[in-house]
């Protein structure tokens, strides 16, 4: 038998929807201001196995010559980014949300399991709960890079006002390395996360939109409980 | 984690009771399926209006007109994190300094100002917009050197994204407008260290033909990293880097730090800055 669950708080369907526009512009924006001093890569020694990021992708992009532009629209995003961040993590503390969120003694030996469940190496069913172990990791983590890209961004933007937080991260150069990897960590989320919710299917994604999910009750214990 | 007050209310007497026959079963799942489509209607309903309103912002955002470079939405917000960074700005609060022996040639970045038509030898300095006298006055390389010599070791970091440690020797522009006081705006006389609220709120510097020039808040202009530089780790200045005279300003980002000064000008009004005037925060700040 059918039937609707609540899945997703509609504050927490706002923060999410909110963030990722804003999120998208933070990277857009960040990379105009990046390509200015495109330093990083992959490598060892004066092997270079990547450059971040290739002439070609700056070309599709459209990224050259526009740092200024860049660091305007980044200079207004932030704070966007910061007070629907903010938002977020208050809202979860104070709803008891976190406690679907935190992860626990549990948590890893769970991820592990479901990382070999959805590469087809365990057939063990995965937990029926609203967020796995593998979620509670990512979903927090995520808050943990947001705060970082937060710090190490007043770090760089504002140095000697701030010349604690600079000195707390390592200094003005590697603040702004975090500031950069955090940033393709973000990318590489953003392309599991999509990949799961492709998986999970239709049922789940719109969870996050109208806040409900559809189960199917089969056993009648379950359904009287 | 009870799945039982999460649960929607849409459920009938029936269904709670858990007696449900093949046919109830039925109609409740059409009964969810319709409640279903009626939340989610309401909820994609909102989603489209909310992209439709995100995107008519964006769109009003990137349509509106240029405020030196930028739209000028974008242009005010710079100006609303200028007033918060003033605020929070504290003159004691010093960049960091570094061990003499980590500085290191910075890459000599921009040459806009240094034409070649320039004889370093007869350079002077000229003082504008001071407490006694329209005049100008004119300064020469003995007179700076004759303010206290100081030395400092700071992370030069250019707008760009770049930083690098560097050595500095100079006079303190704070004890050259001790010396050589700015007008107040009341036209009293001026009181430096009791009521540095009424001197001219900025201070312009500019290459000697005018074609480089930036402007600062009084705040930075007195803050005591702020210098003159005549050397550069340990040398005199060289023509890239903007001999005779520099301005080494670590509270700032490296666009400020303008080479081959050849007038300071106090002022009322905010002076011009070569790269605000080309979509860039003039206040650019540390």
């Amino acid at each position: 038998m059918k039937r609707l669950q609540k899945k997703h708080p509609l504050a927490i369907r706002w923060f999410h929807w909110i963030n990722f526009p804003v999120l998208i512009i933070m990277i857009w924006s960040g990379l105009l201001i990046y390509w200015a001093n495109d330093v990083y890569r992959i490598g060892y020694g004066e092997k270079t196995l990547f450059k971040f990021f290739p002439d070609p992708f700056y070309a599709k992009l459209n990224i050259g010559q526009r740092l200024a532009e860049g660091m305007a629209w980044h200079f207004l995003f932030m704070w966007f980014f910061a007070i629907n961040g903010l938002l977020y993590v208050l809202y979860t503390a104070i709803s008891g949300e976190w406690r679907f969120l935190l992860p626990n003694r549990n948590t890893l030996r769970e991820a592990v399991q479901v990382v070999l469940h959805d590469l087809r190496l365990s057939r063990k069913p995965l937990p029926r709960r609203k967020f796995n172990g593998a979620q509670q990791i990512a979903y927090s983590s995520i808050i943990v890079m947001g705060a970082g890209s937060l710090a190490t961004g007043l770090a760089i933007y504002r140095p000697v006002q701030f010349g604690w937080l600079a000195a707390l991260m390592g200094g003005y150069p590697m603040a702004r390395f975090i500031h950069f990897w955090l940033t393709i960590g973000y990318c590489g989320f953003f392309v599991i996360h999509i990949a799961q919710v492709i998986r999970a299917g239709w049922n789940n994604f719109r969870a996050m939109i109208t806040g409900y999910e559809v189960v199917q009750d089969s056993a009648a214990g379950e359904t009287g409980k | 984690m009870s799945d039982r007050t999460d649960e929607v209310q849409h459920k009938t007497e029936k269904e709670r009771a858990g007696a449900s026959t093949g046919s109830d079963a039925e109609s409740e799942d059409a009964e969810v399926n319709s409640s279903l489509r009626r939340m989610s209607r309401r909820s994609f309903l909102w989603a489209g209006a909310a992209l439709a309103a995100g995107y008519s912002g964006w769109r009003w955002l990137v349509t509106r007109g240029d405020a030196a470079g930028i739209p000028w939405p974008l242009r005010r917000t710079l100006e609303f994190n200028e007033k918060i960074s003033r605020g929070l700005f504290s003159k004691g609060r010093l960049a960091a300094t570094f061990p003499v022996s980590s500085a290191e040639e910075p890459r000599p970045n921009g040459d806009i100002g240094l034409g070649e038509d320039f004889d370093a030898t007869g350079w002077q300095l000229s003082v504008e917009g001071l407490a006694d006298g329209a005049q100008p006055l004119i300064l020469t390389m003995a007179d700076i050197k004759a303010l206290p010599r100081v030395e400092m070791t700071t992370e030069l970091k250019c707008i760009e994204g770049w930083s690098q440690v560097v050595h500095w020797t100079g006079a303190r522009l704070a004890d050259l407008m001790a010396k050589y006081p700015p007008a107040t705006r009341s036209g009293n006389p001026p009181s430096m260290k009791e009521k540095p609220d009424e001197l001219l709120p900025y201070v312009a510097l500019a290459t000697p033909d005018g074609e480089y020039y930036v402007g600062l808040e009084m705040e930075s202009a007195l803050h005591p990293q702020t210098l003159l530089c005549y050397d550069m780790n340990g040398r005199p200045l060289t023509t890239e880097h903007g001999a005779p005279l520099r301005l080494a300003i670590p509270v700032k980002y490296g666009i400020k730090h303008i080479k081959r000064i050849g007038t300071i000008r106090y002022s009322a009004l905010r002076p011009p800055d070569y790269w605000a005037e080309q979509g860039y925060d003039w206040y650019a700040g540390h």
